[in-house]
């Protein structure tokens, strides 16, 4: 007999919550970046949860999908960040407001 | 207690210790690695739940990849000894932290109180994926037929990805 679903959903939703906080409370950008892949993980869970509960392979194939988005999310998301730390000279998102100026 | 439910209770606890310490590491690095044993939890999860290739993509893609990725521009980033001090704003914090408890409450009241457990079934029971001769046949029969056309959008989008990603690691952007 595998965990309950309820046990696996409660997991996927701290990890998302830790996530959350993380982009709420830190500055340096690539911690922000690095929560967000937490709550990513946090939804995959859920999926693949769901999918072996309801027997499915559908949740699995959007994992798949999942990982594959984040993959190329991070090959952007990094890309921009060190072309902004190559221009601001600077890892804090405090003072990245270009855009107010 | 059964094996099954002392193992996730391990690896849950694990990782959300982990991913409480990548917010709490002022070095970029050590949240690097504490993210490493979040996703390698993670991954151990998914083969408690019959996801072996999930899993698999989880380690290679997750932890290799993109960890990697990670740690190459925390290298690169000037500036990377300055530790930062951790909060923005005074009430950032606290107010983060309500947020979370907030948020972490309704659901897992909406988890327990609610009929999640309902649905319909599907056809891929462990028995069927057996029949077929496992969780990665299967799940790649599914993914050449059902989900043909999403994975080729796929495969484009990490083609973009990549020419993006080139753009703009250029010097003179």
């Amino acid at each position: 007999m595998t965990p309950p679903l309820e046990w696996y959903l409660t997991f996927s939703a701290a990890l998302f919550t830790i996530g959350l906080v993380g982009v709420l409370v830190r500055r340096h950008v690539l911690v922000i970046f690095m929560s967000v892949e937490l709550m990513l993980n946090a939804c995959n869970v859920a999926l693949v949860a769901f999918g072996r509960h309801l027997d499915t392979l559908a949740g699995q194939n959007f994992v798949v999908f999942v990982v594959t988005v984040a993959a190329a999310e991070a090959a952007v998301g990094l890309g921009i960040i060190l072309a902004l730390a190559r221009h601001k000279d600077t890892v804090d998102v405090g003072e990245m407001d270009m855009l107010k100026q | 207690m059964e094996l099954l439910s002392l193992l996730f209770l391990l690896f849950a606890a694990v990782a959300l210790t982990a991913a409480v310490l990548v917010l709490l590491s002022r070095n970029p690095v050590h949240s690097v690695l504490f993210m490493l044993l979040t996703f390698v939890n993670v991954a151990a999860m998914f083969v408690l739940l019959q996801a072996e290739f999930i899993a698999v993509i989880q380690i290679l893609v997750y932890s290799g990849a993109i960890l990697v990725l990670f740690l190459f521009v925390v290298m690169l980033l000037a500036g990377g000894e300055r530790p930062l001090p951790v909060l923005n704003q005074p009430l950032q914090a606290p107010a983060a932290v309500i947020v979370g408890l907030v948020l972490v409450s309704e659901l897992v009241l909406v988890v327990l109180t609610s009929t999640v457990g309902g649905g319909r079934k599907g056809p891929d029971t462990p028995e069927r994926i057996a029949a077929v001769g496992g969780n990665i046949e299967a799940l790649g029969r599914q993914l050449y037929t059902t989900w043909l056309l999403p994975f080729e959008i796929a495969s484009v989008l990490l083609l973009v990805a990549a020419v993006g990603a080139i753009y703009l690691a250029k010097e003179d952007l």
